[in-house]
């Protein structure tokens, strides 16, 4: 990555509706940081005091599950944020997270940037307007998945069985 | 909706509802639910299909199904001498074509409907978005790019599956990389084995870093799935009418005839399956039709 955390995050799109001097101030809860490959960033229950931004690489999105171990539900590509746990109590992780491949990203201080938007409501509208397409995106494709569009009409079936078996 | 191919059944080339039979010369399994075949050595034959459009492939005493070219086949003399479909067993019919062996005998009706016009792109970056078995449709898009590959810019394609295990093509979509085509796959739902991304495919487009001011879109795919790619890509810049969507529906007759697949204005069998995304937005959001 070129040009220091104040460049990149002005540059970047997903802080668009940051103005210049906001996003100043929040450049100064940003440093870089760099993931090696299959390096945990954090898991499910932790206390979500972090939020990045990709610049390069690769995140998975997992859970825990009994028996099946660790089960990736989404992966997150460079250009795009992860984290948003920290904006609301309890603060915690609802997934972990994983470097699928070496990442590069800006990581911001969660309770830094969560004061400031306490103490500045302008602020914390503009950093909750840049987080509320991802989230509405997210929740669509999510929606979206739990169609099951590919399935075949039998598959389908076999899926309700299940579900009026339980 | 411009630049479409018009290459049409005429109704006495040969009779439109008569079949002509094919012998499988092939047959590829190519995911636990999903074959490839090869269709070919007939005592008659059918034109040569464009990319895009599709025929009526009979299993004898069960029925008739519609099903793409999902190759570019041999079309010597403008007739179709061989011919590739992949089809997913998904009913009666489709169960008897799958089950099909070498040797066995298929009836072929067509080529019917539009085409993908992939030559109407000459210049341009190809974008190729395929969801599930909507990527066999869209293989000839990529066989046709990559036989005249200088006639293109970028050739990208996004695919989107249930699982590792049902993505098409996988072997082949190693040669298109090294080819030059870039090729990202998503699965709805990750083994343990399964290294790449998982999400829906939509989430590959923005990583693509498209042009969009100089890309052409191809979609097949479960209709929801096309909807929203082609608005995602709309909202990204590229035109609606620089969208080609590949629609299905109840295809019977493949003639224009019957009206069993009519959408709005539309008459799929003839004016589809490949519809610019300026006509067919509107029609695909209209819940009875």
């Amino acid at each position: 990555m070129t040009g220091t955390v104040a460049a990149r995050i002005s540059a970047h799109p997903f802080f668009a509706a940051l103005t210049d001097e906001q996003r100043a101030a929040l450049a100064e809860d940003g440093k870089t940081v760099t993931f090696a490959a299959g390096e945990r960033l954090f898991d499910e229950g932790g206390s979500a005091d972090k939020f990045w931004l990709i610049e390069d690489g690769g995140i998975a999105l997992d859970m825990r599950v009994p028996g099946r171990g660790d089960q990736i539900v989404e992966t997150l590509t460079s250009g795009t944020v992860l984290g948003w746990s920290w904006l609301h109590p309890p603060c915690r992780w609802h997934f972990g997270a994983v470097a699928r491949v070496s990442t590069t990203a800006i990581e911001f201080d969660a309770p830094s940037v969560r004061r400031r938007c306490d103490a500045d409501p302008a602020f914390g509208y503009a950093v909750l307007r840049s987080f509320t397409p991802v989230i509405t995106e997210r929740l669509q494709a999510t929606r979206l998945r739990l169609l099951d569009l590919y399935a075949t009409p039998s598959q389908i079936r076999q899926h309700e069985t299940r579900q009026a078996d339980t | 909706m411009t630049g479409l191919d018009t290459a049409r059944p005429a109704l006495t080339d040969p009779a439109p509802a008569v079949p002509c039979f094919y012998l499988v010369a092939s047959r590829r399994e190519d995911t636990g639910d999903t074959v490839t075949l090869e269709l070919t050595e007939p005592g008659s034959l059918v034109p040569a299909f464009a990319p895009g459009q599709f025929a009526m492939l009979t299993a004898l005493g069960v029925g008739e199904v519609p099903i793409s070219v999902s190759g570019l086949g041999d079309s010597g003399g403008g007739r179709a001498r061989r011919l590739q479909h992949t089809l997913r067993a998904v009913g009666a019919v489709t169960r008897a074509l799958c089950a099909a062996q070498p040797g066995g005998l298929i009836g072929v009706r067509g080529p019917f409907g539009t085409g993908w016009d992939v030559a109407s792109a000459t210049g341009r970056d190809l974008v190729i978005v395929a969801g599930g078995i909507g990527l066999a449709p869209l293989r000839p898009v990529v066989l046709t790019a990559l036989a005249d590959r200088s006639r293109y810019g970028r050739i990208v394609l996004l695919a989107g599956t249930r699982t590792p295990g049902d993505l098409l093509y996988a072997d082949e979509l190693d040669r298109w990389r090294r080819a030059g085509v870039e090729v990202a796959v998503t699965v709805d739902q990750a083994d343990s084995g399964w290294s790449g991304e998982v999400g829906l495919v939509t989430a590959l487009i923005k990583p693509a870093g498209l042009a969009p001011g100089n890309s052409v879109a191809f979609i097949c795919g479960p209709d929801i799935m096309m909807r929203v790619t082609a608005d995602a890509l709309a909202a990204l810049g590229i035109p609606a009418d620089r969208i080609r969507v590949s629609l299905e529906r109840n295809m019977r007759c493949g003639a224009a005839w019957c009206g069993h697949c009519q959408l709005g204005p539309l008459l799929v069998c003839r004016d589809g399956p490949v519809v610019g995304y300026d006509r067919a937005a509107g029609l695909m959001r209209v819940r009875e039709l």
